[in-house]
């Protein structure tokens, strides 16, 4: 135990959780807003985030050809490079979620199945894409090359205002405040919102249940891809099982907020990367993961509707 | 208009809670389907707005079968429905909820003032409180917010599920005269489902008796009113010791 760091990095601890966090949010938010429409865990979600992680990696070093020893990038080339790759990360994270809606869930939906089903489909997605990709890369890691150079802002009491890390605050803030307009603002928002209250009811207003259950996954790809985007920014390597940890992580800050609420998955995400930057500091980052599960477990025992939820059984019926 | 459902079955798993039921609903009427709590009323409704699936017969609709039609697509057919413990969304304000009653617009802001305006007319209590969330509204204003939202797609049949369920005398009442408004006033065609049966013969042309999924009587309103069994059944005033 060393607590002399929680004074001594307090500020830089608190930049990193907010960094690390929001990219949980930001994947924690495709959790919740398929739970919110369907009541369903979408395990594969972390999964279309390792996905999103190659496809990162897929653009800047197969299709723009950057080599991983590259120097740093300049002006528009740069922009352009970015800017590609985390459009790409996206469009194929929502083309793989709405993918995995109907190929692991859409006719179970029809069938009347009963969600424990979809739940052990969900399980059987992620185990099949994650297997498929260890298959496809030989179970190693893989590199990316550091196109943006890291250089910082500046300095406040020891944390590093460095750029790829505002970047990912910024980014995370504005996508969060875009869909939050989006989902209470617009025509199709609504919808979310209708079915996620009553499917009956939703049906007896015209809405196609089927088109708002896609545009949701849609919706979570998205987000799930830019945290993807962002993680690889910082983080600068993947394999095939970087969905586990961060889906954890993710869905464990969506049920901490309260899941199927987007403002839940939102702080949830933010506490849980502060209280893991915290808890790696004070008692060593071997015990980072072990803290997500201690967290969820409380979060389970004390408060199972999270911190802004409605009450998950409420939720349920 | 014509709404014609013929020998029509409907079941729960290996369970049949409609058997092989025909009801017709002229244009203009006011229909009403009676029945103990359990026959079948609310499936029946659900069926004909494609809820539930038809496992036999068929719902026709002007001379045609939308009984395999999506639900989403019946609204735009002309059927809307305000389905049994109203179903307004709780979070979203009074104006929202009656936005959704016809979500598939084309004309979206012209047509939409009209049909807003419609509902306000008879439901003045609703455009007071237009900015409020559904969920704070009380039973009878629920209510009224759920028949407005099924009028806002200016329905050709609109189905009204047990509108007096839960409701205080007064608003009973209140809620019954607005039915007879809709159907005199719009000359909105209407099918209402009712455990009242009183109410709901005085306001309605013809009736039919729905027993454990099964019409047993089929008449004219006030004839049924006046019905010794019904009356046993039904209206609690007979010689029979009732349901
Ligand atoms: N979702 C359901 N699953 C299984 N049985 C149901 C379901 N809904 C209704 N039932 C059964 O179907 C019958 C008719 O129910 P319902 O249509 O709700 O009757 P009513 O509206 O006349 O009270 C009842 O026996 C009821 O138990
Ligand atoms: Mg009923």
């Amino acid at each position: 135990m060393n607590f002399s760091v929680v004074t001594s990095q307090f500020a830089s601890l608190v930049l990193q959780g907010v960094a690390l966090g929001l990219i949980y949010s930001l994947i924690a938010l495709g959790y919740t807003m398929v739970y919110g429409v369907l009541r369903l865990i979408n395990f594969a979600n972390s999964e279309v985030f390792m996905v999103g992680t190659f496809t990162v990696l897929f653009i800047q070093v197969t299709v723009l050809g950057h080599a991983v020893t590259r120097e740093p990038m300049h002006g528009w080339p740069l922009i352009l490079a970015l800017a590609l790759s985390l459009i790409a990360a996206m469009g194929v994270c929502a083309l793989l979620a709405m993918l995995v809606e109907v190929v692991a869930y859409r006719r179970l939906r029809a069938k009347g199945a009963n969600r424990l089903a979809s739940l052990i489909s969900a399980i059987g997605v992620s185990i099949f894409l994650s297997e498929s990709w260890r298959i496809f890369t030989d179970s190693r890691p893989h590199a990316g090359p550091r196109l943006l150079e890291k250089w910082s802002f500046g300095e406040f009491h020891g944390a590093n205002f460095r750029i790829d890390t505002m970047m990912a605050i910024f980014a995370s803030l504005i996508i969060y405040m875009v869909l939050l307009r989006f989902v209470n603002g617009s025509r199709l928002g609504k919808a979310i919102r209708a079915v996620s209250m009553s499917e009956e009811n939703s049906l007896l207003m015209g809405i196609n249940l089927n088109r708002v259950v896609t545009l949701t996954f849609a919706i979570g790809g998205l987000t799930t891809g830019a945290a993807a985007f962002f993680y690889i920014t910082i983080y600068e390597n993947t394999v095939f099982n970087v969905g586990f940890n961060l889906g954890i992580a993710a869905f464990t800050a969506a049920i901490l907020g309260g899941i199927g609420n987007l403002r839940g998955a939102f702080f949830g995400g933010l506490a849980l990367g502060l209280t893991e930057q915290f808890a790696s500091a004070i008692i060593g980052s071997q015990w980072k993961a072990v803290t997500v599960f201690i967290v969820l477990v409380f979060v389970l025992l004390i408060k199972p509707s999270g911190i802004f939820g409605e009450a998950v059984q409420q939720t349920r019926t | 208009m014509r709404l014609e459902i013929k020998d029509l079955s409907v079941h729960y798993g290996k369970i049949e809670a409609i058997k092989g039921i025909s009801i017709v609903v002229n244009q203009g009427e006011i229909v009403t389907l009676i029945g103990a709590n359990g026959a079948g009323k609310t499936t029946t409704l659900k069926t004909i707005s494609g809820l539930r699936k038809v496992s036999r017969g068929a719902i026709l609709f002007d001379g045609q079968d939308i009984s395999k039609v999506p639900a989403y697509e019946r609204v735009d057919l002309g059927i809307s429905q305000a389905p049994e413990g109203r179903g307004i969304f709780p979070g979203m304000s009074v104006l929202e909820n009656l936005e959704m009653g016809k979500f598939n617009r084309k004309d979206r802001r012209s047509e939409m003032k009209e049909d807003l305006n419609r509902v306000y007319d008879l439901f003045p209590r609703l455009k007071e409180r237009s900015g409020q969330a559904g969920g704070t509204l009380s039973g009878g204003e629920q209510q009224m917010l759920a028949i407005g939202r099924a009028l806002m797609a200016r329905p050709k049949v609109l189905l009204l599920d047990e509108p007096s369920m839960g409701l205080a005398p007064m608003m009973i009442a209140n809620i019954f005269q607005i039915i007879t408004t809709i159907n005199t006033e719009l000359g909105t065609t209407i099918l209402l489902v009712e455990q009242n049966a009183q109410q709901a013969l005085q306001r309605a042309h013809r009736a039919y008796v729905l027993e454990t999924g099964k019409i047993v009587k089929e008449a004219k309103a006030s004839d049924l009113l006046n019905d010794p069994e019904v009356r046993a059944a039904y209206l609690g005033t007979g010689a029979g010791t009732g349901h």
